[in-house]
């Protein structure tokens, strides 16, 4: 596949998981300062540091196919033309339960594609996902070690019930039934992308405010 | 609980304190450990100890109530000897 | 491990540069101080996350949301740091943090004013940093061990701010009439409360921290430091700094107005421009996490 761009299809995927990234480190760094203690402050940070360095060379393997450049991708396209999953858009920041919630199920669901994603046919894909693992052991180390304090939480179990068709509707049909599998759960209606959550207009508005401010500036 | 955080610099150093933290257990200090002491790769290695594992000794040693110079080296004159010895040999 | 020693002798050993260790016998007056001095730094690590978080959510560029981020997530690793410096000098964590919401505490002016554009985000990494580390630097000599020896680390920490910070500021310099303005703008309303964070003159004499050698620098040698190591640095770049007598004179002494000292008192007394909302966040980020610390934290004890 060397000599050829890979099929639209894959850089529209990757595009979509770069975008996750983004929103979900953006979403998970809203807590960095305001996290439930100061140990878990800087862990929680250094996460949602990892999300957004892998949103970042997601971005710039897709602009080395499109053009233009990671920051472009990242920030200056139309709220519509963003393919997160909902589960990422979702704010909520000051709920930790569901924070955790959300953070174990969606190690889990990207598990899932980065393993599909490194056996890619488009080389450098294959090669990032790789690294991206490496990284995200510590990530799912991370919500492992949650998920057994909050086990039986009330908080905690409902939140985790509300995100689960959040959660399936981050990975493509075919994937999901392996993820009930690996949560236990039984599959249900996917919460899909393409519409974004109540939200999403909110964070893309401040996300870009001063990109917009001055445009086509170097900051 | 509190965990203490030693954390070697480079290889084959000695192992310092760095600082300590709290965690409710292993798995917890352990990442926090590496997030403090190492997102910088600033250290090689940590050692994580619950606090009231370490045992704390202040006075380590009794101030010297007998004489006991045989184990230190200021406890040891050779000068005198070893003219003599060299005077002996014909070497001094 | 100390002896047990009289007040008089106690400051006579410190002024020699006698050291002090966590447990070791220490007059009840210079135990408060400490507790007082590193509690106000701790807080202002805290507070000093506020202003600046809200601009990670609004960086220009993913390189600058990572950075930004990282620089306040040192912070809040400060505030760790020193934190349990001050619990195991005897007033817990939990405490420290309900007289920091109740207003009994306090933490650096700086932080009670609000952030308006991202040239703030500039102005406070490079310069409110850069007058942070002066202080911070003078305290690698304190004689409480324990605090010198996390001084190390953060100070080694901080460098990595002013860089930012710099960056920061020499991308938007070196870019539109917009955003120099925007520099310019937030150096106009940052200059005087850099101006007043070292706090007023005071006679090493009468200063009870310095004879117990918990600061080893006066406030204004503090504060002719920071003019001498970044005015220039500034003029420089071309900006224009609020303050018509700003000079450095034959002795290499630098005259200026006098800050408004009446300023610096009422705002660290709590009465900043941002300073109830801020502690308003904290004080319901606080109850709103509660219930995760005493799942996680107390079973544990």
């Amino acid at each position: 596949m060397n000599a050829q761009a890979p099929p639209s299809a894959l850089v529209g995927t990757v595009l979509a998981f770069a975008d996750d990234e983004l929103v979900l480190g953006w979403r998970d760094s809203e807590w960095t300062g305001v996290a439930p203690f100061l140990e878990e402050d800087v862990a929680f940070s250094s996460i949602a540091q990892g999300e957004i360095g892998h949103a970042r060379a997601l971005y710039e393997l897709v602009a080395g196919v499109l053009g233009g450049d990671a920051d472009a991708l990242a920030f200056d396209r139309a709220p519509e033309e963003y393919r997160c999953a909902p589960l990422v858009e979702l704010p909520l920041v000051g709920d930790w339960a569901a924070t955790i919630a959300r953070h174990g199920l969606y190690e889990t669901a990207d598990a899932i594609r980065v393993a599909a994603l490194k056996e890619s046919d488009w080389p450098e894909l294959a090669g990032l996902a790789a690294k991206m693992d490496r990284e995200e052991a510590y990530h799912r180390m991370h919500a492992r070690m949650w998920l057994e304090k909050l086990k039986g939480n009330e908080r905690f179990e409902a939140a985790f019930t509300e995100l689960w068709p959040y959660a399936l509707g981050v990975l493509e049909p075919a994937q999901r039934g392996a993820l009930a599998e690996v949560v236990g759960r039984d599959e249900v209606d996917a919460v899909e992308r393409g519409a974004h959550a109540d939200g999403f207009a909110a964070l893309h508005e401040e996300m870009t405010m001063v990109r917009r401010s001055v445009p086509g500036a170097t900051w | 609980m509190i965990w203490e955080v030693f954390r070697q610099e480079r290889e084959g150093q000695p192992f310092q304190h760095g600082g300590s933290l709290e965690a409710p257990n292993r798995e917890f200090a352990e990442a926090y450990a590496v997030e403090f002491y190492g997102r910088r790769a600033e250290s090689v290695a940590l050692w994580v100890v619950p606090r009231e594992e370490i045992l704390e000794i202040e006075d380590p040693y009794v101030a010297d109530v007998f004489d006991r110079d045989y184990r230190r080296v200021d406890g040891y004159s050779l000068k005198i000897k070893l003219r003599e010895a060299r005077e002996r040999a014909g070497t001094a | 491990m100390l002896e047990r020693m009289g007040d008089d002798e106690f400051r006579a050993y410190l002024q020699e540069g006698g050291q002090v260790e966590v447990g070791d016998p220490m007059p009840e007056d210079y135990r408060k101080a400490l507790i007082k001095f590193i509690e106000m730094h701790g807080n202002s690590e805290l507070m000093g996350v506020l202003p600046e978080r809200e601009w990670i959510l609004r960086a220009p560029t993913l390189q600058r949301k990572l950075a930004l981020t990282a620089k306040v997530q040192d912070e809040v690793g400060h505030g760790q740091l020193i934190y349990r410096v001050v619990e195991d000098l005897g007033k817990p964590r939990d405490a420290c943090f309900d007289d920091l919401i109740a207003g009994k505490t306090k933490f650096h002016n700086v932080f009670h004013y609000p952030t308006k554009t991202w040239g703030d985000v500039g102005v406070i990494a490079w310069l409110v940093d850069a007058a942070a580390i002066i202080s911070q630097k003078a305290l690698l000599k304190c004689s409480y061990a324990p605090y010198a020896r996390i001084m190390k680390k953060i100070c080694w920490e901080e460098s990595f701010h002013i860089l930012h910070g710099r960056d920061v500021v020499l991308a938007m310099m070196t870019g539109t009439d917009e955003q120099r303005e925007l520099v310019q703008e937030a150096l106009d309303r940052w200059w005087g409360p850099l101006m007043q964070f070292h706090g007023n003159r005071i006679p090493a004499e009468d200063d009870p921290m310095y004879q117990w050698r918990i600061k080893s620098q006066a406030n204004e040698e503090a504060r002719q430091q920071f003019l001498d190591g970044y005015v220039d640095q500034i003029w420089e770049l071309g900006l224009t700094v609020p303050d018509p007598e700003l000079r450095k004179d034959e002795d290499g002494v630098w005259h200026y107005t006098e800050p408004d000292w009446d300023e610096l008192k009422w705002v660290v007394t709590g009465h900043g421009p941002a300073t109830e909302r801020r502690l308003g966040l904290r004080r319901a980020s606080r109850e709103e996490t509660a219930w995760v610390r005493r799942a996680v934290l107390a079973d544990a004890a």
